[in-house]
C-alpha cells in the first residue's frame, strides 16, 4: 500500500491509496483523478496517462524504459521526470508519492 | 484510380479478433467473406498495440498473447478462404436492390448481401499533435500524410516525429523543399538507424536543419503557417515555415462508419441482442464498436456476437432455406468444411 498525491493543473491536490503491485495510472483511474485519460487501458501504446514526477521521487520512480521514452514523443510538454503513469510500478517503497498532471494529454 | 470489383456474400469491416472469427461463423453456414482494414495485418488492436501483452480471459487459455491469439484465429479461418484487403477504408455504403454496394479509399468496389462491422474503436488514423489551436491550420498548411510530394515543392517544411515516417519524408521531401526543418523532443530515434545516419549526413551537409525541441505553438493567418515557437532545451525558439508535418502516432477514430445513417449510442454502432443487427436491416456490426444495454468490451463477447449474428446474416443471403443446428464435435457436413474430414 502506497498513498499518492496526484496535484492537477489549478493545485488541486487528490491523495489517494494505492495497492502494491497496481499502477499509479490505476490509482488514478480508480480514484477520478481529472486529467488521467489512459485512453489504451495501460498498454503503453498512447500517451494519456502522462504525469510530471515530483523531483524528490525521480530516483524512486526509476527511468522510463525505451517503449515509454519512445511513447512519450508523443506526449504535450515533456519535461525532466515525465513518466506515462501506467508504466510506474506502486510499491512500498513508493509511499508519499507525489506527481503532476500536465495541463494536457495527447 | 483503378477499380476492382468484388461480388461476395459477406463484407467485414475490420480484421480484428471478432472480425476474424466472424468468418468462422459465417463459414460454418457456407457463407463466403471478403474482409476489409486499414491496417497492413491482421489482428487490429491486438496486433497494432499490444502483440506481446498476455490476455487471461480467452475462454481455455490461460494466458495468450495477442499476436498468438491472432495467429491461432487466422489457422481457424483458413478453411474458409476469407480473402483480405489491407490498407484499405470504407468510405461508402449504400444500400442496392441485391443488397449492399461499398467502395474504398483503395478504389475497391463490392457487392454483398451483408455488412458486418467490426470495427474495434474505430479505424486508425494519424493522431493529431497536443498543440493549441493547430485545428486551424490542418488541411491548408499542417497535413498528416503525403499525397503528393509535389505540394511540397518551394516550401519551408517543417517535419516533426522521431519515427520512421518522419525520418522518410525528411530524406525524401529535402531535394522539394525550399528549406526543411526536422524537430524531435530528444537525440534518440525510433527509425530504422540507417535513415537516421542519412539524415544527420544531410544535417551536416547543411541541407537539412535538425532542431531537439518540442512544438509548443504554431503562427500564422487564415489557416497559412507562418512559423512553428519550439521548446528546446536552450528556451524558446521561433522556426519559419509554410508547411508542418507532423507524424505523432495512431488514434482510432469511428471514421466514415459514423456517416452512414446508423444509430448510434455514444459514439459506438447500437444493435439488438437477438441478432447483433443495427438500426439497419442487413448491417450487424459486432465487438468493441457496438452498444446494447449490458455490453461489455471483451472479446469473448465479440465471438458470443459473431456466432448469432451468423444465423441472422444466413438468412438473409439463403432466405427461405432451413438452418440445422450442428456441432463441429459431432456434425459431418461441418467437419467437411472444416476439412478435417
Amino acid at each position: 500500500m502506497a498513498k499518492i498525491t496526484f496535484i492537477t493543473v489549478d493545485g488541486t491536490r487528490y491523495d489517494v491509496t494505492a495497492d502494491s503491485a497496481s499502477t499509479v495510472m490505476e490509482a488514478a483511474i480508480r480514484n477520478g483523478v481529472p486529467g488521467i485519460e489512459a485512453e489504451c487501458g495501460g498498454a503503453c501504446a498512447c500517451a494519456t496517462c502522462h504525469v510530471y514526477v515530483d523531483e524528490a521521487w525521480r530516483e524512486a520512480t526509476g527511468e522510463p524504459q525505451p517503449m515509454e521514452e519512445d511513447m512519450l514523443d508523443f506526449a504535450y510538454d515533456v519535461r525532466p521526470g515525465s513518466r506515462l503513469s501506467c508504466q510506474i510500478r506502486v510499491t512500498d517503497a513508493l509511499d508519499g508519492l507525489v506527481v503532476r498532471v500536465p495541463e494536457r494529454q495527447a | 484510380m483503378l477499380t476492382n470489383l468484388v461480388e461476395t456474400d459477406v463484407v467485414i469491416i475490420g480484421a480484428g479478433p471478432c472480425g476474424l472469427f466472424a468468418v468462422f461463423e459465417l463459414g460454418l453456414l457456407d457463407l463466403k467473406c471478403h474482409l476489409v482494414d486499414i491496417l497492413d495485418r491482421p489482428g487490429g488492436q491486438c496486433t497494432e498495440l499490444y502483440p506481446e501483452k498476455p490476455i487471461y480471459d480467452i475462454p481455455a487459455w490461460p494466458e495468450i498473447s495477442a499476436q498468438t491469439l491472432v495467429d491461432k484465429l487466422m489457422e481457424q479461418i483458413r478453411p474458409f478462404g476469407p480473402e483480405f484487403h489491407f490498407g484499405e477504408m470504407v468510405t461508402e455504403l449504400e444500400r442496392t436492390e441485391e443488397g449492399f454496394r461499398l467502395r474504398t479509399d483503395g478504389g475497391t468496389t463490392f457487392r454483398c448481401k451483408v455488412v458486418v462491422i467490426a470495427a474495434g474503436g474505430g479505424s486508425f488514423q494519424p493522431k493529431r499533435p497536443p498543440i493549441p489551436g493547430i485545428e486551424a491550420y490542418e488541411g491548408k498548411s499542417v497535413v498528416y500524410s503525403v499525397r503528393r510530394m509535389e505540394d511540397f515543392r518551394g516550401e519551408d517544411l517543417l517535419i516533426v516525429g522521431g519515427g520512421d515516417s518522419a525520418l522518410d519524408w525528411t530524406l525524401n521531401l529535402q531535394p522539394l523543399a525550399r528549406s526543411l526543418t526536422l524537430v524531435h523532443r530528444r537525440p534518440e530515434f525510433r527509425a530504422s538507424p540507417d535513415s537516421v545516419k542519412k539524415m544527420f549526413a544531410l544535417r551536416d551537409a547543411g541541407e537539412i536543419a535538425f532542431e531537439q525541441g518540442q512544438v509548443a505553438a504554431v503562427k500564422g493567418e487564415g489557416g497559412q503557417l507562418e512559423a512553428a515557437i519550439l521548446k528546446t532545451p536552450e528556451g524558446e525558439r521561433e522556426i519559419p515555415c509554410t508547411r508542418m508535418l507532423p507524424f505523432f502516432g495512431l488514434t482510432m477514430k469511428l471514421g466514415p462508419v459514423a456517416e452512414w445513417g446508423l444509430d448510434l449510442h455514444e459514439n459506438l454502432i447500437a444493435v439488438d441482442t437477438e441478432k447483433f443487427q443495427t438500426s439497419e436491416p442487413g448491417i450487424f456490426a459486432i465487438g468493441d464498436i457496438n452498444w446494447y444495454p449490458g455490453k461489455l468490451k471483451l472479446i469473448l463477447s465479440g465471438f458470443h456476437e459473431a456466432a448469432l449474428m451468423a444465423q441472422a446474416a444466413k438468412r438473409i443471403v439463403s432466405p427461405g432455406e432451413r438452418i440445422v443446428f450442428q456441432y463441429t464435435t459431432s456434425s459431418s457436413a461441418l467437419q467437411k468444411k472444416l476439412g478435417v474430414l
